[in-house]
């Protein structure tokens, strides 16, 4: 391939990030160029037509499509309350009179002479987009939204589930390779994202439900218990929608995996600190990561532009992580990048590049089975 | 393609660049004429670049055929122009090409909501009819299909699909239903995936007699084209008409609103194409010029596609959640975790086995370092396979609601309407393609796959795709069938082997047939295959040998049970597979007993590297 590409993770101290926030229909928005606004804060608005209820009037009165009109009361347009007479029949004797009531307040949408339906729909729904993060906007959008732009920390996870929060860092383990069992999740962590170190336990995620805390950032998870926790088998990798109480982001994958140092040191340095959290995740074309975004404090704010530098080639002495059994999970530095393809197990031949690990230890893994721990 | 405009060249083609534009991977390849026949000679690849930041697909088709030119030394481009033509005539023969041409499944291929009245009738002709335009259906709406009218609003309202194709009801019939579902669309106000301000394409080919109101109803709403009904008598389907016109707004409405599409246009010497739509092109042109009943299967890692062409009747189907990597986790969902670990031959246990999947979905582009990892990804794409397969089984069918002339001696074999066209006796050949089929380090491994998915029965050829070139080939043969043809046949097309498979069950170590084969240089071997054997015979490519089957007395070859069959069979990069593993092929529950079998069969042909 004429640019190779690797995966990374981001996890930096330092990072100018811009999000794009969007009404999913056109709308106005609320904020100006240059304003400075909070996560919870409300920076678009837009109005989503109420539900549609059909009811073929035709049939329900036992007449002919076409002549629907001459029974109507409510006509297309007219304001319609719950229970108000929509249609009436005009029987000779009165005991056969048949009146439609509305099933909800609203308007009558339209009238079909062809089928007998009428359409009914309720009021709209005033739908509020929050701000995400604390920062500034630098665009505008009109009617569709914003972009804002923050100055912090920024950890990237690898899969999620759960939607955006908001709440202070609290670290409840000692070291990232500590799991995080029940005991450690305390009533004062509601409303809170709480760090973990390795792995998090089922009973540990009914915990973190019962507290109430906003979010957990964990190692790893075992399938079974992240099934039993969203009640079915995920497929694909597309979370965000999730409601299982928090928002939950991996930051190293499947299994028990012992949090990176640089992972875990970084957001320990933070603890205390409030932070913006989504558990959203796709994994394709145009790929979304969860995040942790801890933005820096007032007054922090730059007024550059700058985002993240552009990822590079893999180069000898980066820090990489291992994401393929038989070494999944281990971190180690770039000792070689041997450039002729070799000969694995499988027989198959692939490009690959040699790691050392903590212990001095190597291994020859392919290149397609590493990934880059990003940022400064 | 009848309603679109031609290929703009006069000048002959010689020099042809093709690419294809993936979700991830922009593909791009080579054809020159090489004395009288076309030849692929080069290829590039480059990441895609549809999405953010670049969100122009040009880039990434310049830099896929800029390392064209750095292999060939051609110099094709110009800047961000491709030179054409060939500067051949000018003694300039390595600088230009005659024509550029694409497909296009990026940003997630051509996504459309089709509506029916009847479900399992106009309902399944308008999926047959967007499947084979190369779409992916996100739904299919149809007046009994179970849902409250409001639930069918809601749903019309939050999928955003790129298209709308409408059917329903036949030319005559009564227009109620299909206006009523007019007016569902028109409740909800559908609005296209992409582009918030241009209106979303809608197709009608429905009831003739239903167009005026569907006018009324939708003109003003949706961006409305009128045509031909895909369904005019219940007995036939008239799908052309309404496909040309899904690829027609393909061009028009849905690739101008995608990042850089515009510009890909311009440099297009032919239209673009949904790259499933190409690939079923050309499956369909080999099947009709060799007379041939095939299936053909692309695996990747987000969707299966399955095409087949049973006597001349081509279907397509799409898998969207059957894929080796950012689907492998619904595979085992879908699946089951017995049914993947039925062809593994080893003990994994399940916590371990679930683990390592996932881990697979979220990172992707990982690939088997051990050979544990590589006979669990196998196992894993025989079951997406299978399952593909009987999801095509399901929707290529005979029209389902016609009424059926029946004699006194069908009383006691009821048929229902709607019988699957796949038959697996008749099938002629297996074409696969994707990651897994065309990569496999070992042919044996991909000819296998095949045959433990499919089960194919008789006699069966199998090939894969060398590179994945299909899509390239199949929007080739629209300007050029020769040359879709030639390339097709030299470079694209590895020819495993061949299948023979007799279809009854039997005791391991039974007799299943006799077989006779004359080899071409006149030798003979004759053997027994006994239930549980699985054989390979060497047979080159190219090579063809006659073999005799005597199947044993209860067994079938395809000329009725005990009755020999005599039939030529072509060779392969594999060879001649003799399977006497029974049809259906049944596994020892028993997880040792399981183990020890497929380790002797995956030993006999020799599947992996033995430690």
């Amino acid at each position: 391939m004429a640019h190779s590409y690797t995966p990374g993770l981001t996890v930096t101290e330092q990072a100018v990030i811009r999000r794009r926030r969007m009404l999913s229909l056109p709308g106005s928005v609320l904020v100006t160029t240059g304003a400075t606004v909070r996560a919870n804060q409300a920076v678009a608005r837009a109005e989503l037509p109420g539900k549609v209820y059909p009811m073929n009037l035709a049939n329900q009165l036992g007449v002919a499509p076409d002549e629907i009109n001459e029974y109507l009361i409510k006509k297309a347009g007219d304001p319609v309350q719950k229970d108000e007479i929509l249609a009436e029949n005009k029987p000779l004797m009165k005991w056969f009179k048949t009146e439609i009531l509305s099933p909800i307040t609203g308007a009558v949408e339209s009238v079909s002479t062809i089928t007998g339906q009428v359409l009914l729909r309720e009021p709209p729904r005033v739908l509020e987009l929050l701000g995400y993060v604390d920062g500034r906007i630098v665009e505008v959008i009109p009617q569709q939204g914003v972009v804002v732009e923050t100055n912090c920390s920024l950890v990237q996870g690898i899969f999620g589930i759960g939607g955006e929060t908001w709440g202070e860092i609290v670290i409840a383990v000692t070291s990232p390779d500590e799991a995080l069992s029940p005991r450690h999740l305390t009533a004062d962590m509601q409303g809170k994202v709480v760090v973990g170190g390795s792995f998090i336990s089922s009973d540990a995620l009914a915990r973190a439900k019962e507290v109430g805390v906003a979010g957990v950032v964990i190692g790893g998870i075992h399938d079974k218990d992240l099934r039993a926790l969203l009640g079915y088998d995920l497929g694909v990798a597309i979370t965000g929608t999730e409601q299982v109480g928090f928002t939950l982001i991996l930051t190293e994958g499947f299994g028990t995996i012992p949090m990176a140092d640089k992972t875990f040191r970084l957001l320990s340095a933070h603890a205390g600190q409030p932070a913006s959290i989504s558990g959203a995740t796709q994994i394709r074309a145009g790929v979304i990561r969860p995040e942790i975004i801890i933005p820096h404090r007032a007054g922090s704010v730059t007024g550059t532009s700058a985002t993240l530098p552009e990822r590079g080639g893999i180069q000898i002495g980066d820090q990489v992580r291992i994401i393929r059994d038989p070494l999944f999970g281990k971190i180690g530095e770039v000792a070689n990048l041997p450039s002729e393809l070799q000969k694995i197990p499988t027989e198959s031949e692939v490009r690959v590049l040699e790691v050392r690990f903590a212990d001095s230890s190597t291994a020859m893994i392919p290149r397609a089975n590493i990934e880059l721990i990003e940022g400064s | 393609m009848a309603s679109q405009e031609p290929a703009k060249t006069v000048h002959p083609l010689n020099v042809i660049v093709a690419t294809d534009c993936g979700s991830t991977t922009t593909k791009a390849i080579l054809i020159e004429k090489v004395g009288d026949e076309y030849r692929q000679t080069y290829r590039g690849e480059a990441p895609t670049t549809v999405e953010a930041p670049f969100e122009d697909v040009t880039r990434g088709v310049l830099n896929a055929i800029a390392e064209i030119e750095e292999h060939s030394g051609r110099k094709i481009l110009d800047g961000d122009k491709i030179l054409t033509p060939n500067r051949a005539l000018q003694g300039d023969p390595k600088t230009g090409v005659d024509i550029y041409i694409s497909t296009s499944s990026a940003g997630g291929g051509l996504q459309m909501m089709v509506t029916g009245v009847v479900q399992n009738m106009t309902g399944e002709s308008a999926q047959r009819c967007a499947l084979g335009a190369g779409a992916i259906v996100i739904d299919v709406l149809a007046s009994n299909d179970g849902r409250l009218p409001h639930e069918k609003i809601e749903r019309i309202r939050t999928m955003r699909p790129d298209m709308i194709l409408m059917s329903g009801g036949t030319d005559g019939g009564a227009v109620t239903h299909v206006v009523e579902m007019a007016e569902y669309i028109s409740a909800a106000e559908p609005r296209p995936r992409f582009g918030a301000t241009y209106k979303l394409p809608l197709i009608y080919a429905g009831n003739k007699d239903a167009q005026p109101q569907v006018k009324n109803i939708l003109g003003e709403k949706t961006a409305l084209v009128l045509t031909d009904n895909i369904r005019p008598v219940l007995e036939r389907e008239n799908l052309t008409p309404a496909r040309d016109k899904i690829h027609d707004l393909f061009l028009e409405h849905v690739m101008q609103q995608a990042p850089g599409y515009k510009k890909l246009i311009e440099m297009a010497g032919a239209p673009i194409m949904p790259t499933p739509a190409a690939v079923g092109l050309i499956m369909e042109m080999i099947a009709k010029r060799e007379h041939l009943n095939l299936i053909g299967v692309d695996i990747g890692g987000a969707t299966t596609d399955v095409f087949s062409v049973f006597d001349g009747r081509f279907n397509r189907t799409v898998s969207a959640n059957l894929g080796m990597s950012y689907s492998i986790s619904n595979v085992l969902a879908e699946a089951g975790l017995a049914n993947i670990m039925r062809w593994v031959p080893f003990t994994i246990d399940e916590q371990s086995l679930r683990n390592r999947i996932k881990n697979k979905m979220v990172r992707p582009t990982t690939i088997p370092q051990t050979l544990d990892e590589l006979q669990i990804e196998h196992a894993i794409a025989r079951e997406a396979l299978r399952l593909a397969l009987i999801h095509h089984k399901s929707l290529a069918t005979a029209l389902k609601g016609v009424q059926q002339e029946r004699t006194i001696s069908d009383v006691f074999e009821q048929q229902q309407s709607g019988k699957t066209l796949i038959d697996m006796l008749t099938l002629d050949l297996i074409v696969g393609s994707g990651g897994i089929l065309s990569h496999a380090p070992r042919r044996m491994q991909s000819m296998l796959m095949m045959v433990d998915a499919y089960e194919p029965l008789g006699v069966t050829r199998l090939s894969v795709d060398s590179i994945f070139m299909m899509p390239h080939l199949g929007v080739l043969a629209t300007i050029n069938e020769k040359a879709a043809t030639e390339v097709f046949v030299r470079d694209c097309m590895v020819y495993l082997g061949t299948c023979v498979a007799p279809i009854g069950q039997g005791k391991d170590g039974e007799r299943c047939a006799d077989y006779a084969i004359t080899f071409p240089d006149g030798r003979e071997a004759k053997g027994h295959l006994s239930f549980g054997d699985l054989r390979l015979v060497p047979l080159a490519s190219g090579q063809k040998a006659s073999i005799t089957v005597q199947p044993a007395k209860q067994v079938n070859l395809g000329a009725g049970a005990g009755v020999a069959l005599t039939r030529e069979v072509e060779g392969g990069v594999v060879g001649l597979l003799l399977d006497g593993r029974g049809r259906p092929l049944q596994l020892p529950t028993d997880h040792a007993a399981r183990a020890a079998l497929l380790t002797r069969w995956y030993q006999a042909v020799e599947l992996y590297p033995t430690a």
